[in-house]
Formats: C-alpha cells, structure tokens, sequence
C-alpha cells in the first residue's frame, strides 16, 4: 500500500478544514441574515443568541485557521 | 500575524515568496483561509452591532399629527401623509364606512413606495411585485420577508391622528 507524501497529506488536511471553515461560515451569513430581518422586524429577543453562536462560529474558524497554520509550518519544516 | 506565528518559525515574507513551487499552493491555501475567518469575524462584528443596537436603543417618543378629517376620504379612498418624521410616507386607507389604516408607504424589501390596490383589496409594491394585507400589512406574496409597520390611529373631534408606529423598527 503507498502511503501519500507528508506534503500531500498536509494538503489534504488543509482542504478538509477549508472546506469545514467554508460550511461554518455560509451558517454565519445566514445567521447574520436572520438576526437582522428580526432586528428590522421589530423582534429584539434573537438579538443575543445571534451573537453568542455567530462568536462560537467564529471561534470555530480561528481554531480551524489557526490548525491550518500549524499545519503549514509543520509540513514546510518536514 | 504575530498572534499566531511562533518567533522561532521563518519571516512572514519567506513564506509568502516560496522557493519551491509546491509550497505556493500552501501560501494560496492558507490565505484563502485567513481570509475566511476574516469574513467569520466580520459576521460576528455584524452580529454584535445588532446586539449593541437592540440593547442600547431607547423606548420612542411618538408624535400626535393629524392625519385627515373622518368622512374626508370616501370607502376605499386613499390618503398620504408623512409619519412619524416629514421623511417617512405612509398611507391611510378607509376600508369601510367606520374603518381606516395606515401602514409605513416604504415595502419592507427595497423601500419603492407601496399603493393600495382597490380591486384586489391589498397593498402593492410596483418595483418587484410584493403584496401585503390590507387587514394587517403582512406579506401576502413577493420577495418582502416583513410586514408593513403599522401607523396606529386615534379618532379625537372628528380627526384622525397618527399617535405611534407599532411592528418594524420602532
């Protein structure tokens, strides 16, 4: 059985968690969307669980990024 | 990036200017991904702003302006007027003998002013076809997501007047 290169494996790491970050985020726009229509609909009570999940959201994205960074240097040093 | 960059690893400008040209696609993909969660952080701010305005907004004070005199507009006649501030149009809509309406003139989608729509008995937005109830300014059909805000109406002397917005961004 070949094992994939080191350096391949890195890539296909980094576009798993592209792809995690890409879903995570087309869950914050539409969060974003939502809040705003109640927001402009006169309705104030989604206005913090917005904010408390788009900042998980994001959170989630840094640790992501912040993986995909790690992960770079890793591979690069070999 | 200095957060996220240990002070051992090699210069930013080493790795955005690679020898090899495998290691560019790693530049590409982690930029594309930094600016990703750019983009994440701009949403949580979006959010935050939302939270911010929700939070600090103030209970607000209405206007009393009176709008036309009772029996002035016949059944099914149409009056315009401008509510609560001289910049906000709005529309008075006498239903029925004892009935009137009013309703924010802006539609909800893209501000194009609304009209009522005698035969048809419901409000009209011209610019992308949206439709909202006459009974109670909710959208019937069209890309509107929201209910017209309603203008609420007191009868004194013989007056209609406008005395506060109720629903939309009050």
């Amino acid at each position: 059985m070949n094992a994939k290169p080191p350096q391949n494996r890195g890539l296909t790491a980094i576009d798993g968690a592209m792809v995690l970050i890409i879903v995570l985020l087309m869950v914050q726009i539409w969060l974003l969307s939502a809040t705003l229509e109640t927001y402009l609909a006169g309705h104030r009570e989604a206005a913090l669980p917005g904010a408390i999940i788009s900042a998980i959201l994001f959170a989630a994205c840094l640790a992501l990024y912040r993986f995909v960074d790690r992960l770079d240097s890793q591979v690069r040093r070999g | 990036m200095s957060w996220f960059r240990k002070p051992s690893s090699t210069p930013l400008w080493r790795d955005e200017f690679p020898v090899f040209t495998a290691d560019e696609r790693y530049v590409s993909r982690r930029q594309f991904t930094k600016f990703l969660t750019l983009t994440s952080f701009s949403m949580m701010v979006g959010n935050l702003w939302i939270l911010a305005r929700s939070t600090l907004r103030r209970p607000a004070t209405w206007p009393r302006v009176p709008v036309a005199a009772a029996g002035e507009i016949p059944v099914g006649g149409v009056r315009t007027f401008n509510y609560p501030a001289a910049d906000d149009p709005c529309i008075l809509v006498r239903t029925s003998a004892e009935e009137y309406v009013a309703y924010s003139q802006k539609c909800t989608h893209l501000s194009c002013a609304v009209y009522y729509e005698k035969a048809q008995n419901r409000l009209e937005c011209p610019c992308h076809r949206g439709f909202f109830s006459i009974e109670d300014g909710s959208v019937l059909e069209g890309p509107p997501q929201r209910a017209l805000p309603r203008v609420a109406l007191e009868k004194t002397d013989g007056q209609l007047v406008a005395i506060r917005m109720e629903g939309g961004l009050v």
